[in-house]
C-alpha cells in the first residue's frame, strides 16, 4: 500500500512539474495575472507530492518491506536505523528520488525567498526549474521506477554496499546533490533572465547569493567524498581522478569562475554575456556528470549497474538542455549591451584571467575524462588517461591562478596603475619568496622544490590577504570597523572571500606535503614485532576475532611509540560483512594536526602474521581543513546583507561604490 | 596606433601566447600518459610494447596465485581463455582479489612476457566486471577459443 502511495505521489509531482513549467511561463510571456500566480502553489504543490514519495520509500526501508525491489536489494533487516535511511540513497533509483527531492526542496526555496523579485521574473524561474524537475520525474517514473514490486518478496534483503555503511557517506551524496541541483537555480535565472531580455546588475545580484549557496553543497560534498575515500577505500588515498570525481570537479570549477564573473556582473555590468554562457556550462556539467554516473559508460568505482535505456534517456535529457539554452542564448545575447567598459589593467582584467584559467582547467579535465569514451569510440584502443597526468595540469595552471589570486583584491575596478600595485605588493613578494627558499633548502626539514614552491604559493594569498585586510580596516578605522563590517553593515562578502582564499592557501600546503613527503610501507608483521615509520615505533600486537552487527572483522592492534612512549593504540579492521560476504578494509588512522599515522590490514599469512600497509601522511588533514574554510568563506559571502537589501530594491544597481575598497566577494 | 591599444594589445598577446604555451605543454603531456589496455591475447602475440606503462587484464586462473617466501610479492596468471599471461605484484591486493575474478593490473612487461604490476584493481563489486575485460573475453569466445559462453 504504502510503495503504491509513494508511485502515486510521484505521478501527482510530474504532473504538477507539467502544471509549472507551461502556465507560469505562457502567462509570463503574454501577461495574464492568474497563470503567473500558478507558479508558487503548483512548486509548493511539486515539493509536497515528492517529499511524500520520500517518505513513503523511507518507511519500505524502515519496515523492511521487501516486496520492493529497489529494498530488497538494498536493505536488509540486520541494518542499523541509520543506514537504513541512507541505503535510500545507496543506489540508482533512490539517489535519484533524492535528486528530485531536492530539485523540488530549492524551488520551492527560491519561492520563498526571493519574494521580492518581480514577479514576472520569479514565475519564469520557477518555470525553469519546473522544466528540469519534468526530465528527471520522468526519467524515474519511467526508468527508474523506485516502488516496483517483486512477487514472491524474498524474505531478506541483499544490503547495503559496506563502503556506503560509514557516517561520511550517508551524508556525502546529500550535499553533494544540493550542489549539483543548486546549479539549476543559477542556470533558471540565466535562462529566465535571457527570456525577459534583461542581464543587468540587478539579475547577477539575484542569482549571485543562490550561486555561491549551491557552490558551498558542492565543496562541501566534494570534501566529504575525498575524506570518506581516505577512511574507507584503505589506500590511503584522498582523490584519484575517478571519472565520477572528476564529474563533480568540473561543476565546481566552473561554478568557481560563475561566482568570480558574477562579482564583475554585479559590481560593474561587465561581463553580463560570459556570466550567462558560465551558468550554463556548470549546470550542463552537472547533468554530464549525472549521465556518466548513471550510464554506466566509464569504468568507475561508483558505477552502478550499468543500463543503455537509462544512459540514453539522460543522453537525449542533456542534448535538449544544452541544445535548447545554447539556442535561446544565440537569440537573445547580440541584443545584451557590454556594459562597464574598463581598462587593460584592472581589477575587471585579472578576474578575466581567473574565469579564463578556471575555464581551461575544466577543459582539461573534461578532455582526460571522456578521452576513453572518444578513443573507444573511434576504436582508437582502449586507453585510461594516467593521474600523473591530471595531477601535472594542475601544477601548471594553478601558480598562474594563485598569482591572479594575490593581486585581485588589491587592484582597482576600471583603471590600476601597474606599479602602484606592485608597490602594494612589495612586501607580500618578499614574504613569500623569502619562505619559499627556506622551505625549498634542506634546513628544517629536507627540501624540495616543489614544497618550496608550495610555501611560495600559499605565503602569497596569506601576505596579500593580509594586506588587503589591513587596507581595507584602515579605512574602515581599525577593529571597530570589522565588528561594523561584521554585523550591521552586512558585508559578509568581503570577508568571505577572505576566507576562502587562505582555505585555498591551506590547501596547496595539505596537497603538496602529502604528496612530497609521504612514506608507505608494505610490510609483513608477526605479533610482537615493531617498525620504524617516520620516527615513530610501530608495535604489532597480532589480529584478533571481533564481530560487529551484521559483520566478522578480523581486528588487529597496533601500538604508536614515540620516544618509548604510547601515543596512540589503533585497531585496523578486515570485515567480513555477512549478507554480501564482501571483504572491507577498515584502516586505522592516528589522526593528527601535522601528521596522520594510517594503517591498512592486507592478508594474513599464516602463524598470525598479517602483511599490512602503514602510512605516514604529513599535513593530509589540511586539505579538507582548506576545503572547510573554502566553504565556509562562501556561506559567509552569502550571508552579506547587501543581497537581502537589495530585494526589496528593485531598481538595478549599476555601479559599485569605489574602486579602493574591496567590497566584492570576488 | 594610440599607445594605449598599443598597451593593450601587448597584453592581449602575451596572455595568448601564454595560454598558448600552457595549453601545448599540456596536450604534449597527456599523449605521454595515455595508458592502452591489452588483453593476454594481445600481449601473447606481441603488440603490446615492452617497458612502457600499460594496463592487462582478464580472469585470475584458478590455481596460479603464488606467494613469494616474502609474504608481500605475489605471482598470478590471467587469461582470456585464448592466451595467459604471467603477472607479479609486490605489495597488498586489493580486498576484492581472489581466483576467477576479472582484474586489472597497471605496469610494464618485462622480458619472457612477464607483467610486473604497479597496482591491481579489483572492482567493489563482486559482480561487476571490468568492461574492458568483458570485451576481452567476448571477443576470444568468438574466436571459438572459449569454454561454452559462460561470463561470471
Amino acid at each position: 500500500m504504502i510503495p503504491e502511495l509513494g508511485h502515486f505521489a510521484l505521478i501527482l509531482a510530474l504532473s504538477l512539474a507539467l502544471v509549472l513549467s507551461i502556465f507560469p511561463m505562457i502567462g509570463s510571456l503574454n501577461n495574464t495575472p492568474g497563470w503567473i500566480a500558478l507558479a508558487r502553489p503548483a512548486a509548493w504543490g511539486q515539493f509536497f507530492f515528492v517529499a511524500i514519495a520520500f517518505g513513503c520509500l523511507v518507511s519500505s526501508f524502515l519496515t523492511n518491506d521487501f516486496s520492493v525491489v529497489y529494498v530488497a536489494q538494498n536493505g536488509n533487516t540486520l541494518l542499523p536505523d541509520v543506514y537504513k535511511i541512507s541505503a535510500v540513497w545507496g543506489a540508482h533509483e533512490g539517489s535519484l528520488l533524492l535528486w528530485v527531492l531536492i530539485l523540488s526542496g530549492w524551488t520551492v526555496a527560491v519561492s520563498l525567498l526571493a519574494r521580492h523579485l518581480p514577479a514576472v521574473m520569479l514565475a519564469r524561474v520557477l518555470s525553469v526549474m519546473g522544466m528540469v524537475s519534468i526530465g528527471f520525474l520522468s526519467f524515474l517514473l519511467f526508468t527508474s521506477n523506485p516502488f516496483a514490486r517483486v512477487f514472491p518478496a524474498p524474505l531478506e534483503g541483499g544490503d547495503l554496499n559496506p563502503l556506503l555503511q560509514d557516517p561520511g557517506l550517508a551524508i556525502h551524496p546529500p550535499m553533494l546533490y544540493m550542489g549539483y541541483v543548486g546549479m539549476s537555480v543559477a542556470f533558471s535565472f540565466a535562462i529566465a533572465a535571457l527570456i525577459g531580455g534583461r542581464l543587468d546588475a540587478a539579475w547577477a545580484r539575484w542569482s549571485r547569493p543562490w550561486t555561491t549557496v549551491a557552490w558551498v553543497f558542492l565543496t562541501i560534498g566534494i570534501t566529504l567524498g575525498s575524506w570518506w575515500a581516505y577512511n574507507e577505500l584503505g589506500w590511503g588515498g584522498w582523490w584519484f581522478w575517478d571519472p565520477v570525481e572528476n564529474a563533480s570537479f568540473m561543476p565546481w570549477l566552473a561554478a568557481t569562475a560563475l561566482i568570480h564573473s558574477l562579482a564583475v556582473t554585479e559590481k560593474r555590468g561587465a561581463f553580463k554575456r560570459w556570466t550567462v554562457l558560465l551558468a550554463l556550462l556548470a549546470f550542463s556539467l552537472s547533468l554530464l556528470g549525472t549521465f556518466l554516473v548513471r550510464s554506466g559508460v566509464l569504468t568507475s568505482v561508483h558505477s552502478f549497474a550499468a543500463d543503455p535505456a537509462r544512459g540514453l534517456f539522460i543522453l537525449i535529457f542533456l542534448c535538449i538542455v544544452i541544445g535548447g539554452s545554447l539556442t535561446l542564448y544565440a537569440a537573445r545575447a547580440p541584443s545584451v549591451s557590454s556594459g562597464g567598459r574598463f581598462d587593460a589593467f584592472s581589477r575587471e582584467t585579472l578576474l578575466l584571467g581567473n574565469n579564463m584559467l578556471l575555464v581551461i582547467i575544466t577543459a582539461f579535465v573534461l578532455l582526460g575524462t571522456l578521452a576513453p569514451l572518444i578513443y573507444d569510440a573511434l576504436g582508437w584502443g582502449k586507453i585510461s588517461v594516467g593521474f600523473p597526468w591530471f595531477n601535472r595540469m594542475f601544477v601548471i595552471f594553478t601558480p598562474f591562478l594563485v598569482v591572479l589570486m594575490g593581486m585581485g583584491p588589491l587592484a582597482r575596478w576600471k583603471h590600476q596603475d601597474p606599479g602602484e600595485l606592485a608597490r602594494k605588493l612589495r612586501v607580500a613578494l618578499l614574504v613569500s619568496l623569502g619562505g619559499g627558499i627556506l622551505a625549498a633548502l634542506p634546513l628544517l626539514h629536507k627540501g624540495s622544490v616543489w614544497a618550496g614552491l608550495a610555501v611560495m604559493l600559499s605565503l602569497w594569498i596569506v601576505s596579500s590577504l593580509a594586506l588587503s585586510l589591513r587596507q581595507r580596516l584602515r579605512y574602515r578605522k581599525g577593529l571597530a570597523g570589522l565588528w561594523q563590517d561584521l554585523g550591521a553593515k552586512g558585508s559578509g562578502s568581503y570577508y568571505g572571500m577572505v576566507v576562502a582564499h587562505f582555505g585555498v592557501a591551506v590547501f596547496i600546503i595539505g596537497v603538496t606535503f602529502v604528496m612530497q613527503y609521504e612514506i608507505e610501507k608494505d610490510i609483513r608483521l608477526s605479533p610482537g614485532e615493531s617498525t620504524e615509520l617516520a620516527g615513530y615505533t610501530l608495535r604489532f600486537d597480532g589480529v584478533q576475532a571481533h564481530q560487529g552487527p551484521n559483520y566478522r572483522a578480523d581486528r588487529g592492534t597496533l601500538h604508536v611509540l614515540k620516544d618509548e612512549r604510547e601515543i596512540a593504540l589503533l585497531h585496523p579492521e578486515k570485515r567480513v560483512y555477512t549478507v554480501q560476504t564482501k571483504p572491507m578494509t577498515e584502516s586505522g588512522i592516528d589522526v593528527g594536526f601535522t601528521r596522520d599515522i594510517y594503517v591498512s590490514l592486507g592478508e594474513g599469512l599464516g602463524n598470525g602474521d598479517w602483511s599490512m600497509r602503514l602510512y605516514y601522511k604529513p599535513f593530509v588533514r589540511w586539505i579538507w581543513f582548506g576545503g572547510l574554510l573554502i566553504a565556509i568563506g562562501g556561506l559567509l559571502a552569502a550571508s552579506d546583507r547587501r543581497y537581502r537589501i537589495a530585494l526589496r530594491d528593485q531598481a538595478p544597481v549599476t555601479v559599485g561604490k569605489d574602486g579602493l575598497i574591496a567590497s566584492g566577494g570576488a | 596606433m594610440t599607445p594605449k591599444r598599443k598597451k593593450r594589445l601587448i597584453l592581449i598577446a602575451l596572455m595568448v601566447a601564454g595560454v598558448g604555451v600552457a595549453i601545448a605543454v599540456a596536450l604534449k603531456a597527456f599523449n605521454e600518459n595515455l595508458m592502452f589496455f591489452y588483453t593476454p591475447s594481445a600481449v601473447a602475440g606481441g603488440e603490446a610494447p615492452a617497458d612502457h606503462l600499460i594496463r592487462v587484464g582478464g580472469l585470475v586462473t584458478n590455481g596460479s596465485v603464488k606467494r613469494q617466501p616474502d609474504g608481500l610479492t605475489v605471482t598470478f596468471d590471467i587469461t582470456d581463455y585464448a592466451e595467459t599471461i604471467k603477472v607479479q605484484y609486490t605489495g597488498i591486493l586489493p580486498d576484492l582479489f581472489r581466483e576467477g575474478q576479472g582484474i586489472v593490473a597497471r605496469g610494464r612487461l618485462q622480458d619472457g612476457n612477464l607483467f610486473v604490476a604497479e597496482e591491481v584493481l579489483a572492482k567493489h563489486d563482486e559482480n561487476y566486471m571490468p568492461p574492458e575485460v568483458a570485451d576481452a573475453l567476448k571477443t576470444a569466445h568468438k574466436e571459438g577459443t572459449a569454454p561454452g559462453g559462460e561470463t561470471p
